[in-house]
């Protein structure tokens, strides 16, 4: 409970801190947020209790502070990453906004996965999304901006409404809201895995898997970039986490049914988001289709229902988050630079801008998943997870895609590095917190890759799911 | 209970309601309209959990405070999504599904 806790006296203390801070000097409430936010950051890393609250709505152990903790990492590798657009965009009396709304939406993310029913998973989902739709039409005055909030809300707004019918059914069924009562309750019934469909093609519109996921470029492409990489992996992170707890352990009587239908999903999905992505230019709806396609490999992991699907999972969502940070920081230091955003302006950026270069290198090698960076292992434990249940099929066809995926991975590598170009983005020096931010990710990418104690903590860990 | 209603009739009606508004949502060019869908579908949700409750389980009231707090959160979301729709018709000076199409595929 320290977590929520704290970030709500956080956001208590932004909102005073406003009132008590004269007009010219509001930006100081940039380091002041980010300072906050890095004392959570740590503080969360010590020990904490387990146990429920609310009657059995609220419950916590050790895996989920854990899981906290990695989103808390992110959000503050993202606020770093945005410190500068902070400065430079956005209008005075918005700042406190920004921390306001993006700290609203993570407690959300807080109460959805520490969830011990479906009303408190409602409320937490609800919670972590409508600020988000705020902070997308941050900028009021865009109009890209302000589209890819109403497709945002619009779809979002389907998506919970689908996965409330899909509850409905559920509570028929299993007599109770209650997770645990309904994992002993429940039977198999035609209403039961009609509620089931209804449920997972709610929150697949949450982790854009493949029938569900056309929302995400142009959500992606008209946010703010720090926003992008907020939805990319802290929300699809947190929504991954409690679809997987709720599948193994609420509805495992169902488990012939769902692992059907994530099987059809995850194969469409990998096909879908590596497909569209080898025609993008712009380099956030490049990300966006990586990102979906990312997310049918995730579902390899799932389709493992037991512990070591957990365990895997949990790690490539580590391993996803540092890679795509990494991604998204080069992305926006770029556009905070030069205001470009396409991958043919990247051209030449190696003999100009070396170390961004490095950065962007090692965060796609990572996400393509080439062996000295984590993404290797993040994929090749996926892939034992779905072979260790006979899955061979599934695996090969994820095989196929990761080759399809180098394609569109190294083209923007081939643009940097092997390319010349006149009007390359001249050489510019990047602001002290983007370096940081870019380098916690880096760090991250490595440390995951080659430090192996991590990965057997997470597997400890996941007994407790 | 209603008298001489029995749970199906209820959940039919319930059922019918859910897809219209999705047949709404998916066919409208309005965005107020599709809004007023989204509406629907979670009223047939509330309905469901209040039937169900009462018709299945009356001795525990989960289902019945499950759809306060839906009720709740559908205002939340309709006024922000208004307040979306109102802002992006100061820049259009239109609520047309067909305008918002800068960013395509």
């Amino acid at each position: 409970m320290r977590h929520e806790i704290v970030l709500l006296v956080l956001i208590l203390m932004l909102l005073v801190f406003e009132i008590f801070t004269k007009t010219e000097q509001k930006k100081s409430l940039i380091y002041l947020a980010l300072g906050l936010f890095a004392i959570h950051t740590i503080s969360g890393f010590f020990q904490s209790t387990d146990g429920v609250l609310f009657g059995g709505s609220y419950r916590t152990n050790e895996l989920i502070h854990f899981f906290k903790n990695i989103l808390n990492v992110g959000v503050l590798i993202i606020l770093l990453q945005s410190v500068d657009w902070l400065e430079k965009v956005a209008h005075y009396n918005k700042l406190p906004e920004f921390f306001i709304l993006l700290f609203s939406s993570l407690i959300g993310m807080y109460f959805m996965i520490s969830s011990g029913d479906f009303l408190m998973f409602y409320i937490g989902l609800e919670l972590s999304t409508l600020p988000l739709v705020a902070l997308v039409a941050y900028n009021s005055a865009d109009i890209k901006g302000n589209e890819a909030a109403i497709k945002l809300i619009l779809s979002a707004a389907l998506a919970s409404a689908i996965s409330l019918f899909g509850m409905t059914f559920i509570y028929a069924t299993g007599g109770s809201i209650f997770f645990e009562s309904i994992a002993t309750q429940l039977t198999v019934s035609p209403l039961a895995i009609l509620g089931l469909i209804f449920f997972f093609s709610g929150v697949a519109f949450k982790i854009s898997l493949a029938p569900f996921h056309f929302w995400t470029a142009d959500v992606y492409e008209g946010a703010p970039i720090g926003i992008t990489s907020y939805l990319s992996v802290i929300s699809k992170g947190a929504a991954i986490f409690i679809l997987m707890t709720i599948l193994f352990k609420v509805l495992p009587v169902l488990s012939v049914q769902w692992k059907d239908i994530v099987w059809g999903v995850a194969v469409l999905t990998m096909f879908v988001g590596n497909l569209f992505a080898l025609r993008q230019n712009n380099m956030k709806r490049y990300l966006a289709f990586s990102s979906i396609a990312q997310a049918g490999f995730i579902l390899m992991g799932i389709i493992n229902a037991e512990q070591l699907g957990a365990s895997t999972v949990i790690f490539f969502v580590m391993v996803y988050i540092f890679s795509n940070l990494g991604a998204f920081g080069v992305v926006q230091a770029i556009s905070n630079a030069t205001g470009k955003e396409n991958m043919d302006d990247y051209t030449g950026l190696y003999r100009t801008n070396p170390m961004l270069s490095l950065v962007m290198l090692l965060s796609l090698f990572s996400l393509a998943g080439i062996p000295p960076v984590a993404g290797f292992f993040g994929k090749f434990f996926l892939y034992t997870a779905a072979a260790q249940k006979g899955y061979y099929l599934l695996v090969f066809l994820a095989v196929i895609n990761v080759t399809i995926s180098l394609y569109y991975y190294l083209l923007p590598v081939r643009a940097m590095f092997l390319r010349k170009s006149d009007d390359a983005i001249p050489y510019f020096k990047s602001p002290v917190f983007m370096r940081i931010g870019l380098l916690l990710a880096i760090a991250g990418i490595f440390v995951l890759g080659l430090y192996s104690p991590v990965y057997n903590y997470i597997e400890e860990l996941s007994k407790l799911l | 209970m209603i008298a001489n209603v029995s749970i199906y009739e209820i959940l039919t009606l319930t059922t019918l309601l859910f897809f219209i508004g999705l047949y709404g949502f998916l066919t409208r060019k309005n965005l107020i309209t599709m809004l007023m869908s989204i509406e629907l579908l979670l009223n047939a949700s509330v309905i469901n959990f209040v039937v169900i409750n009462k018709y299945m389980f009356p001795e525990m009231l989960q289902g019945v405070y499950f759809s306060i707090f839906i009720i709740a959160v559908a205002a939340a979301e309709t006024a922000l999504a208004i307040s979306i729709i109102i802002n992006l018709y100061r820049l259009k000076v239109s609520v047309d599904v067909n305008e918002t199409e800068t960013m395509k595929y």
